[in-house]
Parts: structure tokens; sequence; C-alpha cells
């Protein structure tokens, strides 16, 4: 009896996240989940830049996917980051019942940020927003920007966000009536954008919620594959190609290469739309926590 | 059709180009972001501007190797540029475009190359870092100098107000108006 109550407390010791083991682990998979992101595009996207570049019919737009995909091509072969903005750290925790949520928790993600700045390595983006000065280690009041949420297993997803196409995001706070300005919305979103966020873009829409819960639908549309979209996904991926803007701003037959919705229940006087615009290179990847 | 070759410094030769010309460049070229730029404006330029090219990038340096040198977005610099078109400089490098006031600037002066942004190993694979100004602003904003060898690259602006984002955005905007304004 003594023996059984022994191996099943032993059993729980290994199960609760105890100490410095469950924090290097915490540190380690974030670290290689930035890892992977920068160096590696997920497959969905490869497919969805290559199926644009077969489409296209103008020399120069041709030639734009084709850099783009010589460049995904010789930073997986290399091992260095895709782009030099290798963006600010958006990271996404899946929680199982088992872990608490605490400070150490956030701390070691933060710390898998600053190994994986310096070891990469990664360029220092992170600045205080009006003293402008650099932390040198892409970590800062609120940053990593942690999202979580609850799960079966400890994961850690990583969406490292470039400047140039955070800096073309747009919200709305519509009308309940106005379900049909959505479209316009989206498309204004990158007419106004134009070349400045790196086309072939993914837009990631979020539809409901509140003022700030809006803009995290939007974030998280980001995380989903784009080798499909629903009819309506569609509609607004169609709306927004004809415009023609094309690689890079050069012209051309595909503007975004996908657009991902995802919605929320809101206010019955309310209709929040947020676009969340991400370049070609729609960085993503997830670890699990071993320990 | 095969790209013109250019090397800086860069002669009036620039002037003949047209938007749309497919190019490579070889030679010099500097890094500039706005903070850069706006050092430039205060204390003066710390290079020879006449004949020169910069580049708008903040690149990943590693030693002294650049891992990692895609184009920034040229369009944050569109009022801080004209200090260096009248100073000399003949070609500006970036992503997206610039303003109408940069397209007047670049008249009977210079041009803006486009490069395919986000394609930073592709560009640092063509490039040998040189030296540095300004190291004090931080990896992303200093003047970092770079030698090319054969970046290829897009006449994006022309000397003679040929500005291919400009029409393309011109057309979208066309395209927007008639399917959502009634």
């Amino acid at each position: 009896m003594e023996m059984i109550i022994e191996f099943i407390s032993s059993l729980l010791l290994m199960l609760i996240p105890a100490g410095k083991e469950f924090s290097a682990a915490v540190s380690y998979a974030t670290c290689q989940a930035i890892r992977e992101a920068e160096i590696r595009l997920p497959p969905d996207v490869i497919a969805a830049i290559r199926n644009a570049a077969a489409k296209e019919s103008s020399d120069i737009a041709r030639q734009e996917l084709g850099h783009i995909l010589e460049n995904i091509g010789l930073a997986e072969r290399l091992g260095v980051p895709i782009c030099q903005d290798t963006g600010v750290p958006v990271v996404y925790l899946t929680v199982p019942p088992e872990v608490p949520v605490t400070r150490d928790l956030l701390e070691a993600v933060a710390e898998g940020v600053r190994t994986a700045t310096r070891m990469i390595p990664l360029r220092p983006n992170v600045v205080l927003p009006l003293e402008r000065a650099n932390s040198g280690d892409n970590t800062g009041p609120g940053m990593p920007a942690i999202h979580i949420r609850p799960g079966e297993r400890m994961e850690i997803t990583v969406l490292p966000k470039g400047a140039g196409a955070e800096n073309m995001s747009r919200l709305a706070m519509l009308l309940p009536t106005e379900q049909d300005r959505i479209p316009r919305f989206v498309a204004e979103t990158m007419l106004i954008a134009g070349g400045r966020p790196c086309p072939p873009v993914v837009l990631g829409v979020g539809i409901g919620g509140t003022f700030d819960g809006v803009a995290a639908l939007a974030k998280e549309a980001l995380l989903e594959p784009i080798d499909s979209m629903d009819p309506f996904e569609q509609e607004l991926c169609d709306a927004v190609n004809a415009l023609g803007i094309g690689p890079m701003g050069l012209g051309g037959k595909t503007t975004a290469l996908a657009v991902k919705v995802k919605t929320a229940s809101c206010h019955t006087a309310s209709l929040p739309v947020a676009v969340n615009v991400q370049c070609w290179a729609a960085r993503r990847a997830t670890r699990e926590v071993i320990w | 059709m095969s790209p013109i070759h250019l090397r800086t410094p860069l002669s009036r030769e620039v002037l003949d180009l047209r938007a749309g010309d497919q190019v490579t460049l070889s030679g010099i070229v500097y890094t500039a972001r706005d903070e850069a730029h706006l050092r430039m404006m205060e204390d003066g330029i710390p290079f020879d501007p006449e004949g020169a090219a910069i580049y708008h990038c903040g690149p990943v340096i590693s030693g002294s190797r650049i891992l990692a040198a895609g184009p920034t977005t040229s369009a944050r610099l569109n009022r801080l540029t004209g200090f260096l078109l009248n100073a000399g400089v003949r070609a500006l490098i970036g992503k997206g475009g610039m303003s109408t006031q940069v397209v007047d600037q670049l008249r009977g002066q210079g041009v803006y190359l486009a490069l395919t942004g986000g394609c930073a190993v592709l560009a640092a694979s063509r490039m040998t870092l040189r030296g540095v100004y300004y190291e004090d602003l931080g990896m992303a904003e200093a003047i970092w100098i770079v030698e090319l060898d054969r970046l290829p690259l897009v006449v994006g602006i022309d000397s003679q107000g040929g500005d291919l984002f400009g029409a393309i955005a011109r057309e979208a905007k066309l395209q927007f108006d008639r399917r959502y304004t009634i």
C-alpha cells in the first residue's frame, strides 16, 4: 500500500511543473519555435506562393515571386532568418489544466525570446514607445506579447510580426446595419497599404467581440492554415485581388494569398471589424513543452 | 530581357533608365533608415554623396557578416530624402515606392530602385560588409557600408516622373471606386 502511495505521489510530482526544469523547458520550446518560424515558412504558405507564381503573366510580378521563392530556399539552406525584420515576438501559450499561469511562466517565455535573439540571431526590434530606447533583446514591458488559451497539452506557438505589414493594419467600429461594408473595408485596407506591407499578403480579419478583442481575433486568424477558404473568405480575397496591386505593389494578379476570418459575439449595437495585415513571410511555428 | 548592369558611384547614365527596367547594381551603397536620415540632416552626410546610392534597410549583422538585409518600407523616408538628392545622391533603393514629392525630387537627378521586400537572404548573398557609421544608433538604424555584387532590382521611379507604384496605385483606386462608389 505504501509503495502504491509513493508511486502515485511521485507520478503527481512529475506532473506538477515545479521550479527550474519546467521554466527551462518553456524557454527552450519558445526558442525552438522562434527558430523554426524565422527560418522555414509553413508548407501551406510556400504552396500558396508557388500557386501565385504560376498564375502571374507579367514579367515583373513573376520575377518578384521568383525572388521570394529563391529567398525562401536560401534561408532554409543556410539556416538564417527569411527576412531581416525578424519581427516582434507574438506568443500563444496553450496551457493544460495542471500548469498554473504564473509570472514565472511568462518570464520563462521572455527568457526564450532573449536566447533566440542571441542564438539565431534576431534583429533587436523592441524599443520603449516614446523614448525609443532599444532593450537589445526583443523583450520589454508588454513584450513578448503573450496570449493564453486553455488546452490539453502545453504548447507554444509563435507568430513573429514584422512592422511593414503590422503598420498597415486597421480597425473599424461599423454600425450593425453595415455588414455589407465589411468587404469594402477589407479592400480599402489594401488600397491604402499598396506595396508597403510586402504583398502578396495574408489578411487576418476579426469580426465581432469588443474594440480590443477584435484586433486579437484578426491576429489569431493569421494562425490558421491558408490552404483553404470558406466562401466568405474567398469573396474578401477576390475583392482584394481585384485591385491589381500585385507582388510588392508592382502590379499583378495576386495581392492577397488568402484571407482568414475569425468571429466572436458582440454587442447588439456594435459591429467591430479589424484587419491584421501579414506580409508574404507568414511565419508561425508551434512546439510542445516537454519536461 | 537581360538586365542593365550599373555600378556606383553612379553617373548621369541613371537618367536614361525608365520605370519598369530591370537592372543589377554593384559597388558601395549605404544603408539608412529614419534615425540615420535625421542625424545626417543635423550633422552632415558622413560619406561622399556624389553619385551615391542609399539603401533603405536595417540589416541583421553578426560580427562582420551580413546575415539578412532586405529592404524596409521606403515611404517612411518620404519627407527625409530631399537633402540627399540635393547633395548628389543618384539612387534610392527600397520597397513599396515613395511619395509624389520624392518623384518630383528625383526628376533630372536620380532613380528609385525596387528590391523585392522580405528577400533578406537573397540580398545578403550579394553583399559584403565594408564598414559602419553611427553604430550607436543600433543595428537596425546605423549606416552600414555595403558592397553589392549584381543585386537584382527594378526601376520603380525614373528621373522623368515615371512611377510604377503610382501607376498601379491609381489603377487600384479606379477599380476600388468602380466597385464601391455608387
